[in-house]
């Protein structure tokens, strides 16, 4: 297990590791930063003073090396456009997408969960058509479009909600309906298949012979077994709620990390936007090394393989 | 037994397997999609012979006709049959204009991103060692970075262009053919066949390319169909969000996002590009899922 788990850290490390230079390769052929960060009556020796200061005329793989050695320390270097630690203004940032998220996962599993396992053991039934249906909508709909439909609806037509910005709980209604709507479907789908695979193994055949009643046999024996795939599926699936909230925030104006790095490229704030996604990259990570390390944990035939 | 009798048996044997083999087809046919398949050619030909289609110039500013609604709603008209935008632009020529701007990236995207896919899960599964752990290793990097916010920083570095959104979504787009189709060469290259072409002395390249190579594609054809829609998603996206295809190009995404700011009084902007993009999503989905059952017995069951 130890050896397991040492495994996955390394090879966590290593992605991480790749991801930090493919950002910071990106952000220096956005231009020069000196030029960019200093005002417009800047003289030539001004600006090279700058790059002196910056450590922009050291050789790349220097200045990645100070670069990454201060992101481990939590300093990500000033914002341009804020003129404050970059750090400082993620986390201002973040506990509003964490709610918007925390929402729209909130609603993905209470109504793709359910609808998921409903299907697999209504096969063929018209709500496992209804299922499928909607999962595979999920997966098709462009995720601005539910958004801009969901405000047609809702605020054009029938004027319940408020189109865009950030209060009450009637603001979260729909950006968070939006974003949880492709996780919603795509869990639907998932639990559908995980859980028909359940019942297909043969400790449930076991379990109807010896006459156990058909909805322990579901709710005990079979809910248990299929939780697990389901959930390191979802967790892999996070990824999709981290690049919803880019579309959704924007559509709905809430003011979260996605909209904080539209915001920022179209201000050429590339420290912030390296910040932002380096950030989002490392959680992601993060999450999926925890929850492998769990299910190795839960499944023991895992760590073997 | 006699041998007349024998080769009378193995030719009924063979005519009900031919007999069985071709009312399958017929089974499998009925069962194809073939709605998605009329969606995606109309698709293609809008795409392909859009500018002989289009009633009106989908760049063309006509000030005395903006905001027109759908020609069913009052104040529409026949001539503008999905209604104008806040330029007086024919929405219909746009739609059609746009449908080559995302078949464009669509199908140059899967095809070049299923290329590279392909030859790395070629070299990766076929050669092992470290050439695999390399090369998985990097493909596990490009799977677990949040690609959407990847090709935003991408697209605001390279500048909004068509060719750069293709170069952004094959960069972005092939470690998932390279993590599927490896595991596919891994399960092939334990065949006998496999095993003959190496003792009659084939070289590598030649197994991997004329032995392993075929039977892989089946599973390629499956991925980069549903690889489609995701493509064309991407590319909206990226356009609704203004660092996609820039303007006065018609692609699907900005014509969205054209209409989020007329929403209050003018619906049709944003619903008509949304719901084609729908449609070709959907049946490029429903296609591969098709193809997937028919090629791919592993996932019947799914």
């Amino acid at each position: 297990m130890l050896r397991y788990i040492l495994k996955r850290f390394i090879q966590a490390a290593i992605c991480l590791l790749g991801i930090s230079i493919i950002i910071f390769m990106l952000s220096h052929l956005s231009g020069d930063p000196a030029l960019l960060m200093s005002p417009p009556e800047a003289t030539p020796e001004d600006i090279d003073q700058l790059r002196m200061t910056l450590g922009l005329n050291e050789p790349f793989h220097i200045q990645y090396w100070v670069f990454i050695s201060n992101a481990v320390q939590g300093d990500f270097g000033e914002s341009i456009r804020w003129g404050k630690p970059c750090l400082e203004v993620w986390l201002s940032r973040f506990p509003n997408t964490l709610l918007l998220g925390g929402v729209a996962m909130l609603f993905t599993i209470i109504v793709g969960l359910p609808t998921g396992m409903i299907s697999a053991v209504k096969l063929g039934s018209w709500f496992d058509n209804f299922g499928k249906t909607f999962a595979l909508m999920g997966q098709s709909l462009p995720v601005f479009w539910v958004g801009l439909m969901l405000i047609l609806f809702f605020s054009v037509v029938l004027g319940w909600l408020p189109t865009s910005g950030m209060g009450s709980w009637r603001h979260l209604l729909m950006p968070a309906f939006t974003l949880g709507w492709y996780f919603t479907a795509s869990l639907a789908r998932l639990s559908r298949s995980a859980m028909l695979d359940v019942l297909d193994s043969e400790y449930i055949k076991m379990a109807r012979i010896k006459g156990v009643p058909e909805s322990l046999v579901i709710a005990k024996h079979a809910l248990r077994n299929a939780l697990v795939p389901i959930v390191t599926l979802a967790a892999l699936n996070l990824i999709t709620l981290i690049n919803g909230t880019v579309i959704t925030e924007t559509v709905f104006n809430w003011p979260g990390i996605g909209r904080l790095i539209v915001d920022s490229i179209f201000a050429r704030d590339y420290p912030l936007v390296q910040t932002c996604v380096l950030i989002a990259s490392a959680l992601f990570i993060f999450t999926n090394l925890f929850v492998d390390i769990l299910y190795a944990y839960i499944d023991p035939r895992i760590r073997y393989q | 037994m006699g041998d007349l009798e024998r080769s009378q048996r193995v030719t009924n044997i063979s005519w009900l397997a031919k007999r069985n083999s071709v009312s399958k087809i017929r089974t499998a046919m009925r069962k194809a999609p073939w709605v998605s398949v009329v969606i995606l050619i109309v698709f293609l030909v809008c795409g392909l012979f859009g500018t002989f289609i289009m009633p009106h110039d989908p760049l063309k500013t006509n000030f005395t006709e903006t905001l027109n609604p759908p020609f069913w709603q009052e104040g529409g008209s026949l001539r503008y049959f999905l209604g104008t935008d806040y330029m007086g632009r024919d929405i219909l020529s746009r739609l059609i204009q746009g449908a080559g701007i995302s078949m464009q990236v669509g199908f140059i995207v899967i095809t070049l991103a299923g290329i590279l896919g392909t030859v790395v899960a070629l070299l990766s599964g076929y050669l092992g060692g470290w050439v695999d752990t390399i090369l998985m290793r990097i493909t596990d990097t490009f799977l677990s970075m949040p690609y959407l916010m990847i090709a935003i920083a991408l697209a605001a570095v390279l500048g909004p262009s068509k060719n750069n959104i293709i170069l952004i979504l094959v960069i972005l787009g092939w470690a998932g053919y390279a993590r599927v189709l490896r595991g596919e060469v891994l399960r092939v290259k334990e065949g006998d066949f496999v095993r003959l072409a190496i003792v009659a002395g084939c070289s590598k390249t030649r197994i991997m390319l004329r032995h392993i190579f075929p039977n892989i594609v089946n599973t390629l054809v499956v991925l980069a169909t549903l690889q489609l829609g995701i493509v064309i998603i991407m590319e909206s996206s990226l356009s609704f969000l203004g660092l996609g295809v820039p303007p006065p190009e018609p692609a699907w995404g900005s014509m969205c996002a054209d209409g989020r700011l007329h929403i209050f009084n003018a619906w049709w902007i944003c619903f008509w590009p949304g719901l084609v993009i729908l449609l070709v999503v959907l049946s490029a989905n429903l296609l591969g899922d098709w193809l997937r059952v028919r090629l791919d017995p592993k996932f019947r069951q799914l």
